[in-house]
């Protein structure tokens, strides 16, 4: 297999940035890291995860759609598109490299959302293999293999050196373009490393989580379930878990007048938010629990019912960190199964 | 300290002075608590918890509660019962509903501090003796208990219960905190220093609503900025301008009435220091106004609701200091 | 800082009906001269400005903002002054300590008889901005003007 030394990587990631735009996770504080535009000389974190995840890059926060401009009864209408720039993000984890896919089936499905694809053309995912999950990952209930992380690339790391292999044709151009770079390693020291890995995995505190209670055939038995209540009691409608979640996808389209025209820009929107459902007749969900009901429902129902049962959550563990008063999939789950 | 709580609850409970109590429920893992309603003794012997993490401040949930039937028995720590007056005193809690028992407060601990340290794969943390003990699945690992204190405690501006029915423990007195420190810092920067600092914090901000929608000040039913007839509402930050504007009107809008409980900052998930926006606006009004800590009665008149004829002109803000 | 002398900046006033605009009307009629880049709007009482006036101001172009009103004390609604006294030295306040430039604020007390006072408040303050430049810190980028 091709491999870099660690010694090399800032090199390999010098090359990289200087025909395409390259992110890599960098810590903002210790062991606190966020995806930042590489220049020369930054270092690439150890912390097991971004706090904000790699949706951002096919899915920004905010992004202007088009503008307008108005005079007496002509429009002229602005394409400001620039989404179709090359780029690299490097180190994603396997929850996140997952959680495209299930962007894909919302974003790439009719009508397909051209924003979206275009990103996910021009972007290449190089993913990094985890050795070291902590107490809130719970990938594995989704089937997810933290040590096969997938992507364009996937990337292994044995304590000396990186080794690369391609998953995708836009993968193989990429190690391709750097082959230069990489030579070729035995990579025997892996093996170890992934089942040291995988054990790790079975010992984590949610490994027993399983998805077998949940699916689209259990609709209206969980949508009535009594639980929802006491779960939902605490829970104070921000959007901290749906922000920071790899797969929430919900947005809001809205025009801004600038004064000298009109930008029409989408954001990220929250299933928790008061106004989400806000509509000319009123409002279909006007109670925190019914809010918070649709957050775990969609993941845990509905998505696998329009999905061939695949679920809307890959277990990166983000909402159950940072969640203010700690209410999440996971406890979600537990109350909710069939005991 | 959690068995004395539990008992006392449990008696209120079966006296019928309450119908319900108010705490925090043990979680998946050592650290983490939420806030519950309790109902029965079952339910409280089962999950009650409090401990080092229990940091939530629970007065704005008692808004709701005070005005469900029955009493509710509430545990407040001393910066809790800041907010809990605070919400008294602008009608938002009906107090007669509330039950209050002071209890010791912190120095809380925060787990991301611990985390920040590269210990992960947390299965339990144990105070001994002020050295945490963290057990992982990666082996065992100590750290002192003050370098996980989290920022809220870190400077801790009283002790003393503002308000109660009883107390379990003993109550405390108001401290000399160094909480303005850092507003000083700020302050005597440049102004571009400032703004390079500003721009570094918030420009991290997602527009979650976390600080919004915890803060026990920010009781508004609908707020400017979820109400499309405010003309400013809005729910990503668009431009840097629209970051600034969220934190300078949230900041404002509860000057006079934050008693400074922290809660903004944690529960950041970006850990913006929040509470420093919050703060400047404490100390400019303790220097010019005259010494004021909001929650500490329900009778004095708020800061921003009151006037001298005498006050100083905003003329202060441009001839103090460098630029 | 450098200074680009063909910089003409926008200014927000805010004035009070009863005294500052009428004040602003007298340096008309006594033919004062004041910049053509202040932009009056008239607001019933200097404290019908909520602080987000101000944010939206500069939102929206403006390079300097500045509140006028009665004196303190001839307030047409008794005390309305007195309240936006404190209200705009702690949000000016909060701006500096953002950052933002603290000469783009002002607040000036200017009653209906201060004709000579408006123009002069206002020539001054417009020379202040100028020195400033472009408002940059506190300006939303889509409305820059192309």
């Amino acid at each position: 297999m091709l491999k870099i030394s660690a010694s090399n990587l800032n090199a390999l990631f010098d090359r990289i940035a200087e025909k395409q735009t390259l992110y890599i996770p960098v810590d903002r504080e210790p062991n606190v890291s966020e995806y930042k535009k590489y220049e020369s000389g930054m270092t690439m974190s150890k912390a097991l995860n971004t706090v904000r995840s790699a949706k951002d890059f096919f899915f920004p926060q905010t992004e202007n759609l088009a503008e307008f401009k108005v005079s007496g009864k002509t429009i002229e209408v602005k394409d400001i598109r620039k989404e179709n720039e090359d780029f690299v993000v490097f180190g994603v984890r396997a929850c996140d490299a997952r959680s495209f896919g299930i962007l894909d089936k919302v974003f790439l499905s009719e009508p397909v959302d051209s924003f979206y694809k275009n990103r996910r053309e021009h972007g290449t995912i190089v993913t990094m293999a985890c050795t070291r999950p902590a107490e809130t990952c719970f990938c594995t209930t989704f089937g997810i293999d933290p040590t096969v992380p997938g992507g364009d690339v996937s990337v292994f790391f044995d304590g000396e050196n990186y080794f690369f292999l391609d998953n995708t044709p836009k993968g193989e151009a990429f190690v391709a373009s750097v082959s230069d770079m990489l030579e070729d390693g035995d990579a025997s020291k892996l093996a170890e490393v992934q089942e040291n890995t995988r054990n790790i995995m079975k010992k984590l505190p949610l490994s027993g989580l399983s998805t077998d209670s949940f699916g689209g055939e259990r609709l209206m038995e969980h949508f009535n379930s009594d639980k929802w209540a006491e779960l939902s009691e605490s829970c104070f409608g921000c959007g901290t878990c749906t922000f920071v979640c790899p797969t929430c996808q919900c947005y809001d389209i809205r025009d801004f007048d600038t004064g000298n025209g009109i930008k029409r820009f989408r954001c990220w929107d929250s299933c928790m938010y008061s106004d989400f459902t806000k509509m000319a007749h009123g409002n279909s969900r006007n109670s925190q629990l019914e809010r918070f009901r649709q957050r775990f429902m969609h993941k845990l129902v509905y998505f696998p019912a329009n999905n061939n049962g695949e679920f809307g959550c890959v277990g990166c563990g983000r909402c159950l960190s940072k969640c203010p008063i700690s209410m999440n999939i996971v406890k979600v789950m537990k109350a909710l199964e069939d005991k | 300290m959690q068995e004395a709580m539990i008992k006392r609850a449990k008696e209120l409970l079966a006296d019928g002075t309450v119908n319900r109590v108010m705490g925090w429920k043990k979680g998946e893992f050592a650290y983490d608590t939420t806030p519950a309603v309790f109902e029965t003794a079952e339910e409280i012997d089962r999950d009650f918890i409090y401990n080092d993490f229990t940091q939530a401040n629970q007065s704005k949930y008692l808004i709701k509660e005070s005005r469900k039937e029955g009493k509710i028995l509430a545990l407040l720590k001393p910066c809790d019962t800041y907010s809990f007056n605070q919400l008294v005193k602008e009608h938002r809690i009906i107090r007669e509903n509330v039950y209050v028992i002071g209890i010791p407060g912190g120095p809380k601990i925060d787990i991301e501090k611990i985390k920040a340290k590269g210990i992960t794969g947390i299965t339990n943390v144990k105070n001994e003796d002020y050295t945490l003990k963290i057990e992982t699945i990666y082996g065992v690992e100590t750290m002192p208990f003050y370098e996980a204190v989290s920022v809220k405690c870190e400077s801790c501006k009283s002790k003393k219960h503002v308000v109660y029915d009883e107390l379990i423990g003993e109550g405390g007195d108001i401290l000399d905190s160094n909480r303005f420190d850092m507003v000083e810092k700020l302050e005597n920067m440049t102004s571009q220093e400032r703004y390079d600092f500003w721009r570094g914090e918030l420009s991290r901000c997602i527009r979650c609503n976390a600080c919004r929608n915890v803060c026990p000040a920010c009781t508004c039913e609908n707020c400017v900025f979820d109400n499309p007839k405010s003309g400013i509402d809005q729910k990503a930050a668009a431009d840097s301008f629209e970051e600034n504007m969220f934190h300078i009107i949230r900041a404002f809008h509860v000057a006079g009435r934050c008693t400074d409980c922290g809660e903004c900052s944690r529960v950041c998930p970006q850990n913006i220091p929040l509470h420093l926006l919050n703060r400047k606006f404490i100390k400019d009004i303790n220097c010019l106004y005259g010494e004021y800590q909001a929650g500490a009665d329900t009778t004095s008149k708020a800061p921003l609701t009151d006037y001298r004829t005498d006050d100083c002109e905003p003329s202060v803000v441009h001839e103090r200091g460098a630029e | 800082m450098q200074v680009n002398e063909n910089f003409e900046p926008v200014i927000v006033a805010f004035c009070c009906n009863w005294c500052s605009y009428a004040g602003a009307d007298l340096s008309g009629t006594n033919r004062l001269n004041y910049p053509a880049n202040v932009k009056i709007i008239r607001v019933p009482c200097s404290c019908r400005v909520n602080p987000m006036f101000i944010l939206r101001a500069f939102q929206r172009g403006a390079d300097g903002v500045i509140i006028c009103g009665c004196h303190p004390g001839d307030c047409h609604y008794t005390s309305g002054n007195y309240f936006t006294r404190r209200r705009i030295t702690l949000l000016y306040s909060m701006l500096d300590f953002l950052g933002i430039e603290r000469n783009r604020t002002r607040l000036e007390w200017v009653s209906a008889a201060e004709g000579a006072k408006f123009a002069a408040v206002m020539n001054q303050f417009v020379e202040d901005v100028k020195k400033l430049g472009p408002n940059r810190r506190l300006e939303d980028l889509r409305c820059r003007k192309q």
